[in-house]
């Protein structure tokens, strides 16, 4: 084994994405802004994979962490990036907390039905809650950060590289955390659980542990969604083809890493903003085609493709 | 109420090919809406030309089962043989996505196929005119869409409890492995599930094409109401997706009537409740705990 360099790589890389930051021409920010807070979102969705739970309702905690957002500027006249991100965040884990009382009793199909369920009613609720916009939602603009007040020219680079700190800072502890013993418990949930439960450890603790650290993650990403694009609406935050999106991702990119969230979310923005510029009618079909051959030949996501070259070296 | 039964009956096609694909396969097939979509289009297209062409109308309700049937008949052994046979074995979740991909996929080349615009066939609809009771209308052909739903649910019921093929899926749905070695052709047995449960899809979708207008997305709307439907009554159980529908489709007609606002989350709140008090849904039946 050799030694462990996901640590430095995640400072390296923030370092760079710092420093590039103020030379990146505008599409090129908002790019990497998408990449980086699907991949906080990921990051969530990955450390359930681990504790052998795919949630289809992902989207319920994007979507909460966006609308808490989005009501801050909307209806308190805050818009402050660092209180939205934090706000998103409490509430998701808030309503996780609760929510993942009930879950944590479910496995494989029913814990992604029902938690497909929770996120499809509160689409409903949205849908239908004209104060919030129903189907089209509402817009917002983001103009401070911690009090500091953003020139007009700063705010994309501001949004840009708070994104990536979040990400460095939540892929760091993440990693430190399924080093940890509670994380290790995690993998071993998977595999055993009544063994875990022989150990004395608590099964359902870990998971609600868990599902509460995803949802969190998931309700930052969808507070840093709705400053980078400006504009929340249910359809692109809790239906659920965008909780399907985010499973997508994590096979896609695979849990071998913390760094694999943001590889795969990278790529498959890229397939996504390219297919959708090339052939605007098809984009679907070559996300699809990307998928299904992932999952035919690197069964355990792109990672698996640097493990395997390892090796061989 | 007979708003919900009309709608329950409606569900229930489609329900329940994706509740025997999952029974037989443990495939939760998400390209299930874009099966009963393709069928949808194909119906209205085919309907469509069929009296562009100035044939009797009354043909048209061939057409549109033909249409449903053919689309089933050759997608669904299409799918298993092209894509799913390679999947077998893999965990219940990455089964999943793989029918997502797919449904991504036939998505868009409906997409491709039939345009973006929204196709509209109304004649057959509007052909069997009015049916009164009490002082409410209702459209004959919403009268005939339950009578071919449940003349479906029986069949297959029927199929399913006398025949020996029928005798044979149930083997392979209690145990897969034992009714191997019995000398029963499973993959066979999963080829016609597949495609059994991709003709209930399509049929559904094209029995509903003259009743509103096909437009792109009506895949994915469907998919989720099925999911729905198949998770309150049990997955894989034939009974429970006919009550699952039942009871979702009064529930929504309900709300439809007393309090608009709240359709479309209706739904999920029964399934989320069903769940809460019954996991495996109301029809599973008890399974032995592995360790």
């Amino acid at each position: 084994m050799g030694r462990d360099r996901t640590l430095p790589t995640v400072w390296a890389a923030l370092v760079v994405l710092l420093a590039a930051g103020p030379f990146l021409p505008q599409w090129a920010l908002s790019f990497v802004s998408v990449a980086l807070y699907l991949g906080i979102v990921v990051l969530g969705m990955a450390l359930l994979m681990r504790t052998g739970l795919v949630s289809f309702g992902q989207g319920l905690y994007y979507c909460l962490g966006a609308y808490a957002a989005g009501t801050l500027d909307h209806f308190y006249r805050i818009s402050d990036l660092l209180l939205m991100a934090i706000a998103g965040a409490l509430l998701a884990a808030l309503v996780a907390l609760v929510l993942g009382l009930l879950l944590a009793k479910y496995r494989d199909i029913f814990f992604a039905m029902l938690s497909l369920a929770f996120s499809m009613i509160l689409y409903g609720l949205l849908v239908k809650t004209s104060v919030l916009g129903s189907t089209d939602g509402f817009g917002l603009s983001v103009k401070t950060f911690a009090g500091v007040v953003l020139g007009r020219h700063w705010v994309r680079y501001a949004i840009y590289a708070f994104a990536a700190v979040i990400a460095a800072v939540c892929a760091a502890a993440m990693h430190r955390y399924l080093d940890s013993h509670l994380g290790r418990l995690a993998g071993a949930v998977r595999d055993n659980e009544l063994r875990v439960e022989y150990m004395g450890a608590s099964v359902h603790r870990v998971i609600h542990l868990n599902y509460v650290i995803a949802a969190a993650l998931a309700g930052v990403g969808g507070a840093l969604m709705a400053a980078t694009i400006g504009h929340v609406d249910p359809e692109t935050t809790t239906n659920w083809t965008t909780s399907g999106e985010f499973v997508f991702i994590a096979i896609f990119s695979g849990t071998g890493s913390v760094l694999a969230p943001f590889l795969g979310a990278s790529i498959f923005e890229a397939v996504r903003t390219f297919a959708l510029e090339r052939f605007p009618n098809t984009w679907q079909m070559a996300l699809g085609v990307t998928m299904l051959l992932v999952i035919m030949f690197l069964p355990g996501g792109l990672w698996s493709m640097f493990r395997l070259s390892r090796r061989g070296a | 109420m007979i708003d919900g039964i009309l709608y329950a009956s409606w569900m229930f096609i489609i329900a329940v090919g994706l509740t025997l694909i999952y029974g037989v396969m443990k495939i939760l097939n998400v390209a299930h809406g874009s099966l009963y979509a393709l069928g949808a289009y194909t119906a209205a297209a085919f309907a469509g030309s069929w009296l562009g062409h100035g044939h009797a109308p009354v043909g048209s309700y061939g057409v549109l089962l033909v249409a449903g049937l053919v689309v089933g008949l050759i997608a669904g052994p299409l799918i298993e043989r092209g894509l799913l046979r390679f999947m077998y074995g893999r965990e219940e979740i990455v089964l999943v996505l793989v029918t997502y991909a797919l449904f991504l996929i036939l998505e868009d080349f409906t997409k491709l196929l039939f345009g973006v615009d929204p196709i509209l066939v109304a004649a057959p609809y509007a052909l069997l005119g009015n049916l009164q009771l009490g002082h409410l209308v209702y459209p004959v052909y919403s009268f005939v869409l339950v009578a071919v739903s449940i003349l479906a649910g029986a069949a297959l019921a029927l199929v399913l409890k006398r025949t020996r093929q029928g005798k044979m899926l149930r083997a392979v749905i209690h145990d897969r492995e034992m009714s191997m070695a019995l000398g029963i052709n499973v993959s066979r047995v999963y080829l016609v599930t597949f495609t059994a449960g991709a003709m209930l899809a399509a049929l559904g979708g094209a029995i509903t094409a003259p009743t509103t207008s096909v437009q792109p997305g009506i895949g994915a709307e469907v998919i989720v109401l099925a999911f729905a439907i198949v998770v309150v009554g049990g997955l894989g159980s034939l009974g429970g997706a006919a009550l699952g529908a039942l009871i979702v489709g009064l529930v929504r007609s309900a709300a439809v009537h007393y309090r608009p606002e709240v359709e479309l989350f209706s739904v999920y709140v029964v399934m989320a409740l069903v769940l809460i008090v019954r996991p495996k849904g109301l029809f599973a039946a008890p399974e032995a705990r592995k360790i």
